[in-house]
């Protein structure tokens, strides 16, 4: 009896919890969709009622409804977990990690160039792809890191910087060595070097889907389980207190870049292998590192949540195809994707302002 | 007699927070009018709504019987009310008579020129009436804390001020300093001012006061004649229940020495000069305690032997093992605890839970951790075990830091820090901000470690703090100790004069005569 | 929270205003028994006053002769040409796939869907169900050659490529055999930006030649051209447009633009989707040159090009048009390139 009274105690503050932190996001989400209707109303020239259906049935056709459309959203989906994750890892030890772009950028091309290698048999290849990428984002966090650790730059203008030489220098390899003449792209990597597509060859989704969701766990394990995630959050959450606790934050910072852009680079060879097979020339970036932030934002940077709002962004952006079909602008979708994001932001500055308000309540008592 | 300041049903809410509940409050002309009440009482609240800093909620306010509106600052001032802050709002590059004038600069005939020599002259006019010993001519930061305190006052007379708050004001004096205060404030009411003064000491209540207000938990809980009570009785008021405001202690048993440092050097964040070569030996079975007006060094001292900053010269020795910059994580290893003197800076990571608090430092650590993964059933027994033994109030072991009341957060850090047993326990400020129930407890635990035959550290500026607690007393000034005394055989007077850079010898020699 | 509410009210409530206005959607003229109709656009997207747009406008023209309203989805990345063909492809009997970039997924999208038709513009797709179009851009560019030949003063011409591969370089092998042909004497001084979208790099390439005393310069480099153009237009230089007619397009610069190549990319969707209506739709490359309209002389002519410099470029067209000899498509066979005499 009493024992399942506790029970039920400890359920109910968990769904409490839950509530509490899936509020916001949730309200997020049906405001965005809400605005959208407006627009849609509008771009359409339609009512509220025919505006609100047709917008929900062309998202979720565009999402889950026909099989060829949730593959597409499953794809889209892979690498925003990747990035989703990579973020996720450097808000919680307190940095903005904006370069996930560049070391995604990188991982793609560590991917295009290591796939070409002929003569390796197909399991060591695809691992040597993946690795390739891992250490190749890996190593270009580490830059900015390092900076950030040992000079005190801002990491998020040297990210930045990053990004645009992970463009050019892909760019460089996607032009010249690699380059397959007659295409704006690199040569295709070998069947060797690929990721399994489990449905069929023809459909673009594949493992790497599995590798980013199993690596989800990976990293919740990392962070609440292990001494290593414990220094993390210490130094995201209070640099000072940490240091005092003998945490080296300097290390940790470096640290933390290393994984988020091991991770970045791992999604980008991960896209390379499992999804395009090619690195393409880049007019611009590829965005999965800049759809991620959003991704890590409404996620609150937890893993898990991760997973969800990879899901959600991942099937907007499969449904801006299909609003297209039904001849409503794609921009509807960013219009969505934006208000999340503002959303989220306005709960994130409306708690930091309560904090220091409550802060200054007390200090002032 | 006449009220100059009557203040009715004042209320103020902040979130989460009632500052001010109902208050009322009035000062009469000419008295010293004390406002006490522990941290987060509400004292500095009403005040700030006196002088304008906020708006009530509900209540009135009446100077010299009128009903008024302070909006501002501004408002307080021409109404003739001047505060003097906790901490001081002075132009340091400027000079004190500079910073006296400063917003009512008296102009030359056209107006368009500062007339710097009747700021003097006024200025020291204005200082003589009242036997402030103050150089309008100094620099701000050449001058001593208790002569910028000096300066703040002016200010506040020059700009006609006939009451006066002070916020704290003896919280950063020596105790000579405390009582040339007392000198002038006496001298300003002699003038026909009004003083109100805000503190938690119960001995300048008694030295200093007419009346007393006593707050707590933002309601006034009665308004006394000074002479009509004791400090026992104002300590039950303000605290809600009986306190005991001695230390009981045992005779210490000492030991060997723990920690020795030697001609210890360190610059401060600003890369000049702070610690000028300290020497220091603490051994085990006693409280070496540091006394010292605060910025002489203290902080940087242990920031030093806690591996946070890097000495420039000398060692720091424990137990024969030479710490001199290594990293924290070794230093603590080597069995050296700290409660630090920020406890949300650096005690606590206030969005962990309190079974993460629970192990900062020892992570790593079996049977906390192995290898890299960490044991949560174990870090959670220990977290549960930290609560129970130092009477942690929180709900479980899950809440977050930040939800704990100061005191209990103390507490917690002081179980954690107590509970490493180690060789060598430092307490910085350790009783900073809270109420008094919190502080027995935690000189209670104090006494004890060393009563096991721990060396304790403890570094305060609370003078009464240092003389309670400690065996010995080190009195350090501008980055050196300039005297190690028995706490049994020295007071208030001696400590002072060392505390301002005075030497003991001559003192002494007048003690030998006597 | 209270805030939260209002801000849901204040919403709903623009919702009814919006709802009171809204006319029931304008009824589409759509008939039954009519083929469908997609278009998948590369990241330029609508709007892009070039390719993507020029390929909208012939299926805007089957729309005003036939009333089918082309389905159109915009490409947000390389990443997305499969899947936007394979959307499109679901629904429609005819997917055209715009650029070259697409060939690798309008080979993979045709061969999933067997049933359906194809049609890519500028790069060759050999499949049963995939119909080519490409441009012989080495023809209008001949007569680019012919007025930049007849133009210069200083005999030296320049040649500013995107891209260097086969696509472009035809672009080249036209314009110097063009030159050849009316001023075996000039120089063409020719370089790649490597780049479709650089506009600095155009601008310094461009000056550089123009340094070097070049006087005209012709293009084929997407927006790096309008760097050309800027630097035309601040060294007071001839510069020759490509793809539509560059000088309405950008009026500023219309001034230093002698005339502009233009390719026909509206005719291929015309084309091909009139095919598809009239069940004549073939797969297989179809090639469109200056005989079939596919490429040629913008109607806007700077005015500075004399009467006779048209003519003469009007004479070399019919004689393509004839048959009378053949532009070189490779950079190669300029140099054994001999010109008729006209």
């Amino acid at each position: 009896m009493i024992n399942n009274k506790t029970k039920n105690v400890a359920f109910n503050a968990l769904v409490k919890k839950a509530i509490d932190v899936l509020m916001f996001p949730l309200i997020a989400i049906l405001l965005g969709l809400f605005v959208a209707v407006f627009f849609v109303m509008w771009a359409k020239n339609l009512g509220f009622i025919d505006g609100t259906a047709t917008l929900f049935s062309a998202i979720w056709e565009g999402t889950f409804g026909k099989r060829a459309n949730f593959i597409e959203t499953l794809v889209a989906m892979t690498p925003l977990i990747f990035t989703g994750l990579a973020h996720s890892v450097a808000f919680r030890t307190g940095l903005f990690n904006i370069g996930v772009e560049g070391q995604f950028i990188m991982g793609m091309l560590a991917a295009a160039l290591i796939g070409l290698i002929p003569g390796i048999p197909a399991p060591i290849h695809v691992t040597l792809v993946l690795l390739g990428g891992l250490i190749f984002g890996a190593v270009w966090a580490a830059i900015p890191g390092y900076l950030k650790a040992k000079v005190g730059t801002n990491e998020v203008v040297n990210t930045i910087m990053m990004n645009f030489i992970a463009m050019n220098v892909s760019n460089y390899f996607v032009k010249g060595p690699i380059h397959r003449e007659g295409s704006a792209s690199s040569k295709m990597i070998l069947e060797s070097a690929q990721l399994y597509r489990f449905l069929s060859p023809s459909e673009r989704v594949n493992v790497g889907l599995f590798i980013g969701i199993a690596l989800i766990f990976v990293i919740y394990w990392l962070l609440w389980k292990t001494t290593i995630g414990y220094e993390l959050r210490a130094v995201g959450l209070n640099m000072h207190a940490a240091e005092y606790g003998g945490i080296n934050s300097k290390k940790n910072i470096i640290l933390a870049m290393v994984i988020s852009g091991a991770i970045a680079g791992l999604g980008g060879a991960a896209h390379v292998a499992g999804t395009i097979h090619k690195a393409h020339q880049l007019v611009g970036f590829t965005n999965y590192g800049f759809d991620g932030i959003a991704v890590a934002l409404l996620a609150k940077s937890h893993p898990i949540g991760v997973l969800f709002s990879s899901l959600l962004f991942g099937g907007l952006n499969s449904s801006a195809r299909i609003l297209q079909k039904f001849r409503i602008p794609k921009q509807i979708v960013y219009i969505i994707q934006g208000i999340i994001i503002i959303f989220v932001a306005a709960d994130y500055i409306y708690k930091w302002l309560k904090e220091k308000k409550k802060k200054e309540a007390i200090k002032n008592a | 007699m006449e009220k100059v300041i009557e203040m009715r049903g004042i209320t103020k809410i902040f979130p989460g927070v009632i500052a001010n509940d109902n208050v009322d409050f009035e000062l009469r002309k000419g008295e010293i009018h004390v406002l006490l009440g522990e941290n987060g009482a509400g004292k500095t609240t009403l005040m700030n709504i006196l002088y304008g800093l906020y708006q009530p909620d509900k209540g009135e306010i009446y100077v010299n019987g009128k009903k008024v509106n302070i909006k501002g600052p501004s408002d307080a001032i021409a109404m003739g009310i001047g505060m003097v802050h906790q901490h001081f709002m002075l132009v340091h590059n400027f000079t004190v008579a500079e910073n006296i004038i400063l917003g009512s600069e008296p102009k030359t005939a056209f107006g368009f020129k500062i007339d710097y020599k009747k700021a003097i002259k006024d200025v020291k006019e204005l200082a003589d009436k009242y036997g402030f010993n103050v150089d309008p001519n100094s620099i701000i930061e050449d001058i001593t804390v208790g002569q910028q305190q000096k300066v703040e006052i002016l200010k506040a007379l020059y700009r006609g001020a006939e009451i006066l708050i002070l916020d704290e004001p003896t919280a950063v004096l020596t105790p000579q300093e405390i009582e040339e205060l007392g000198q002038i404030l006496k001298n300003l009411v002699k003038e026909g001012k009004s003083i109100i003064l805000i503190t938690h000491k119960l001995k300048e209540v008694m030295n200093m006061s007419d009346r007393v207000t006593i707050v707590r938990r933002g309601k006034v809980v009665d308004t006394v004649n000074t002479k009509d009570v004791d400090m026992d009785t104002l300590a039950e008021m303000m605290v809600g229940r009986k306190v005991n405001l001695v230390v009981e202690k045992k005779p210490a048993k000492v030991g060997d020495v723990v920690l020795k440092i030697e001609n210890l050097q360190a610059l401060d964040h600003r890369k000049l000069p702070k610690l000028k070569g300290v020497d220091l030996e603490v051994r085990s079975g006693e409280i070496l305690g540091i006394a010292g007006v605060d910025g002489n060094g203290q902080t940087e001292l242990v920031e030093v032997i806690t591996g946070l900053r890097r000495a420039t010269g000398g060692r720091v020795i424990l137990k024969g093992n030479d710490l001199t910059n290594r990293a924290p994580k070794e230093i603590i290893e080597a069995g050296i605890s700290n409660i630090p003197e920020d406890r949300h800076k650096h005690g606590l990571v206030l969005k962990f839970s309190l079974t993460e608090n629970a192990v900062l430092g020892q992570h790593d650590k079996e049977p906390f951790s192995k290898g890299i993964i960490m044991n949560y059933d174990v870090i959670r027994e220990h977290a549960k075990k930290l609560i129970n033994d130092f009477d942690v109030r929180t709900p479980n072991e899950e809440v977050h830091a930040g939800a704990l009341s100061g005191g209990n957060q103390q507490k917690f850090i002081a179980a954690r820090e107590i509970t490493k047993d180690p060789e060598l326990l430092i307490a910085t400020q350790p009783t900073r901000g809270l109420d008094v129930g919190a502080i027995e407890y935690i000189h209670k635990r104090l006494v004890e470690e060393r009563d096991k035959g721990k060396a304790v550290l403890l570094v305060s500026l609370e003078l009464d703090e240092v003389m309670a607690l400690s065996d010995r007393i080190a009195v350090m000034y501008d980055g050196k100790i300039v005297g190690i005394l028995d706490a049994d055989k020295t007071n208030e007077m001696e400590l002072g004069i060392l505390m301002a850079g005075g030497t003991l010898n001559k003192k002494e020699g007048e003690h030998d005569k006597q | 929270m209270k805030r939260l509410i209002a801000l849901i009210a204040t919403l709903t409530l623009v919702a009814g205003l919006f709802a009171g206005c809204a006319k029931k959607e304008a009824q589409q003229p759509t008939d039954q028994t009519q083929i469908k109709i997609g278009l998948a656009t590369d990241e330029g997207g609508k709007g892009d006053k070039s390719f993507n747009d020029a390929a909208i406008a012939g299926l805007e023209k089957i729309k005003a002769e036939y009333g089918i309203e082309p389905q159109i989805i915009e490409s947000k990345s390389a990443d997305d040409y499969e899947p936007n063909l394979t959307t499109l492809a679901a629904d429609n009997d005819l997917v055209f796939g715009v650029g070259f970039k697409m060939a690798d997924a309008i080979k993979a999208v045709a061969q999933n869907n067997p049933d359906k038709k194809f049609a890519i513009i500028d790069s060759v797709v050999d499949l049963p169900n995939v119909a080519s179009y490409v441009f012989k851009e080495e023809e209008g560019s001949f007569l680019m050659g012919v007025i930049a030949g007849k133009m210069t003063k200083t005999n030296i011409i320049g040649f500013l490529g995107g891209i260097k591969f086969e696509l472009i370089e035809k672009f080249e092998a036209g314009f110097r055999a063009g030159v050849k042909a009316v001023n075996p004497n000039a120089k063409v001084l020719v370089q790649y930006a490597n780049s479709f979208s650089d506009v600095a790099l155009g601008y310094e390439i461009a000056k550089k030649m123009y340094n070097d005393g070049a006087d005209v310069i012709y293009h084929a480099a997407g927006g790096v051209g309008i760097g050309l153009f800027n630097a035309a237009k601040e060294m007071k230089k001839w510069a020759i447009g490509v793809d539509s007619d560059q000088a309405v397009l950008i009026p500023d610069k219309a001034d230093v633009i002698l005339a502009s190549m233009i390719k026909r990319v509206d005719t291929a969707t015309y084309t091909a989707s009139k095919a598809a209506i009239e069940g004549t739709f073939a797969s297989g490359t179809v090639v469109l040159g200056l005989k079939e309209d596919g490429v040629g002389i913008s109607p806007t002519i700077n005015p500075a090009v004399p009467q006779e410099v048209i003519d003469l470029a009007n004479k070399y067209k019919q004689a393509i048009i004839d048959g009378k000899f053949t532009v070189p498509t490779k950079p190669a066979e300029v140099d054994t390139f001999q010109a008729p005499q006209i």
